[in-house]
This record gives structure tokens, C-alpha cells and sequence, in this order.
């Protein structure tokens, strides 16, 4: 495959009209505000699936990213610890305006949400024990704890499917003890994640 | 609930570390987050801390949205801030210079060797999540069957998390959880 990034001096891009389709297509850069509206967007648009929504925005709508580089990015967010649209809005930012990029895609996805949450945080205070309300939530912990094990169920067959016993072991000791056993989470990590590393390593 | 300057420490320090071992996303360090708010601190009741969570859900943006809430009811607003900053600050840093150094090192082998690495244990901490979850609501045997059912559709057809949200609520209000 051809590669297109032969990076230019960066005046006649920004010269030129953003959309040339003749020439190579180098992806639109996004101004500071228009990265800070684009990951309010995303993050106000996106129960529960938020990858789903910054995919259309940034591949599909804007074309910010080609979808090579959209999964690539997503990829290298996923194992990263921390939220993983919040290590992409960083990387994004970062890509395209450095670290005020950063500054501007994180304020964008964090910053609405948190005044929301903090708005319903105090409704909860005031009337968190009215029984509708308490019902109510306890049928969305539960929907919610039902689909947690519904994608368990998901990426656990790949796990399954390759004959290795290894992995399905490693995955069970971490949810015992974690999930049964209580243990805090840093000291298991300290353990378990050198261990799965090293054995993913000698065998590939 | 008395915001003195050590519990925002507190909260600043225990979020701050959580931030960096919270591998697979905000969710998988739920349980984290109930052992200490809850059996640690003291600070959440069971019920608190559950219905924190469903909130979390409740609203858009990041599914890490729930340290907010938790920061907010252990000390107001300067807490949810210092507790939404100290849970994004450390990654989102190692996160820029990762960003920064990543396309030195694209696709080589130590790469693939720590994310097929990370997948096993994602999913432990998935688990332990929605068993946490799944145990500290109010749980009557009609919650577990909302879980089973919701956790049945969920694997079966592509449901959109809030018509489960949505289905789950109505019940709830109607007595039937």
C-alpha cells in the first residue's frame, strides 16, 4: 500500500483550500474550539457507546481521521490505562494542535459532563430516598450489571476459541481476586499484568 | 459531610493512583472504587454507591463520569473537581507521551505482546465490576432477573444500553424490582 504522509513544509496546506480531492487527501485539521465542540459533542451524544459516536464524527463527518488511523489511535487508547476516549481526546488533540489540542479535546469531553453530573448529584442528595427513585435505580444498576456480563461473554470467546488455557486462568484469578476477594486493585495489578505480559510475549 | 482539606487529599491521592491501574477503561475499576469509598472510607452506604454507579450510567459522557458523583457526595463541588481532575490528570499525561513517542514504536513486538496481554486481565476486572454491581443493589431475586435478562438480550442482539436503562426504570417505578 501506498503511504501518503510525505509531510511537506506546512504553509501551502494551510494555504490551500481544505478539500482538494484531486491531490492527496490530507486529512482537515481542526482549529482548538472546533476540537473542544467536537469532543462536547461526542461526550454528550454518547451513552454508553461514545466509540461508536466519535468514529462518525471524526471519520465519517469531519474526516479528521482516515479509518486506518481512527482504529489505530483507538487501539493504542484501549491499553492505555485511564478511559479510553479520554487517552483518545489527549492523543487526538495532541496530533493536531499539541499540547493545547490536549487541553482543548479533554476540557470538551469532561467539562459538560461534569456540571451535568454534579446537577444530578444534588437532585440525588435532596431526593435520593424517595422509593420511585431508589426502585428505579436499582433496575438500571441491574440492566446495567447485566450488560457488563453480556460483554464478558463477548470477548471472552476468542479467549476460549484458540485452545489456550493460559489466558481463561489469568482471567479468572483477576476476577477472584478482585471480584470475590476484594483485594485492592493496584496490588493484584502489581501481579497479575507483568505475568500476562511476559507469557503473551514468550509466546508469540 | 464536613469538607476539610485532608479528605479532599484523600480523594486527590486514592483517584490519582486509580487513574494509572485503571486498565481497560473507567468501568473495570469499579470495584476499586467500592472497596475503598464503601468498605475503606466509609463514605458510600452499599445502596449509595450502587445507585452512583446507575447514575453514572444515567448520563452521557465517559463511563469514568461516576468518580464525579462520588467526589461530589463525599465533599461538594470542590470535590467532584479535585476527584474528576486527580482521575484524569496521571493518565491523561501518560497518555500525551505515549501519544507523542507512539509512532516510533507502532505494531512492534512488545506492542502486541501487552495489549493480547491486558485482554485476560480487562476481562477479570469486567467481571468482578458487574458482580460488585450486581451485589451491593437492593437485590431481590426480581433485580437478578432483570440482570439475567438484560445480560441474555445484550448477547443475543445489539441493544442500545439506554432502551435496557430505559425498560429497566419503568419496571423499577412500577414496584416490580
Amino acid at each position: 500500500m501506498i503511504s501518503p504522509p510525505i509531510p511537506g513544509p506546512p504553509e501551502p496546506q494551510a494555504a490551500n483550500p481544505p478539500s482538494s480531492p484531486a491531490s492527496a487527501p490530507q486529512p482537515v485539521r481542526p482549529s482548538l474550539s472546533e476540537l473542544f465542540i467536537a469532543f462536547a459533542t461526542i461526550s454528550l451524544s454518547g451513552f454508553g457507546g461514545v466509540l461508536a459516536w466519535s468514529r462518525r464524527m471524526m471519520v465519517e463527518e469531519r474526516k479528521w481521521l482516515t479509518p486506518e488511523q481512527f482504529n489505530e489511535t483507538y487501539a493504542l487508547c484501549a491499553f492505555l490505562p485511564g478511559g479510553n476516549i479520554l487517552n483518545f481526546s489527549v492523543i487526538f488533540g495532541s496530533r493536531f494542535r499539541g499540547p493545547l489540542g490536549s487541553l482543548a479535546a479533554f476540557a470538551g469531553l469532561m467539562g459538560p459532563p461534569t456540571l451535568l453530573v454534579m446537577f444530578i448529584g444534588g437532585i440525588y442528595a435532596r431526593y435520593g430516598d424517595l422509593p420511585a427513585l431508589r426502585h428505579m435505580l436499582t433496575g438500571v444498576a441491574s440492566a446495567a450489571a447485566g450488560l457488563m456480563m453480556a460483554t464478558v461473554a463477548k470477548m471472552a470467546r476468542p479467549l476460549f476459541r484458540d485452545r489456550a488455557v493460559i489466558r481463561p486462568l489469568i482471567g479468572l484469578a483477576t476476577f477472584i481476586s478482585i471480584g470475590v476477594l476484594h483485594w485492592p486493585l493496584p496490588l493484584v495489578l502489581a501481579v497479575i499484568v507483568p505475568v500476562s505480559i511476559g507469557i503473551a510475549w514468550v509466546r508469540v | 459531610m464536613k469538607t476539610d482539606g485532608g479528605t479532599l487529599l484523600t480523594l486527590t491521592g486514592f483517584f490519582a493512583v486509580l487513574s494509572l491501574f485503571a486498565i481497560g477503561g473507567g468501568n473495570s475499576a469499579v470495584p476499586e472504587m467500592h472497596r475503598f469509598s464503601v468498605d475503606v472510607q466509609h463514605w458510600l452506604t452499599d445502596r449509595q454507591f450502587a445507585d452512583t454507579f446507575a447514575l453514572a450510567q444515567l448520563t452521557p459522557g465517559p463511563n469514568l463520569i461516576i468518580v464525579t458523583l462520588i467526589g461530589y457526595h463525599v465533599a461538594g463541588v470542590l470535590g467532584a473537581l479535585v476527584t474528576t481532575l486527580a482521575m484524569c490528570g496521571p493518565s491523561g499525561v501518560f497518555a500525551f507521551f505515549v501519544g507523542r513517542a507512539s509512532d516510533r514504536f507502532k505494531g512492534s513486538f512488545w506492542h502486541g505482546a501487552v495489549s493480547r496481554g491486558l485482554v485476560p486481565v480487562t476481562l477479570g476486572l469486567t467481571a468482578s465490576s458487574a458482580t460488585v454491581i450486581a451485589t451491593t443493589a437492593d437485590y431481590s431475586w426480581k433485580a437478578a432477573l432483570i440482570t439475567l435478562a438484560t445480560a441474555l438480550t445484550a448477547y443475543f442482539v445489539r441493544v442500545h444500553p439506554l432502551w435496557a436503562f430505559a425498560v429497566a426504570a419503568l419496571l423499577g417505578l412500577c414496584g416490580l424490582v
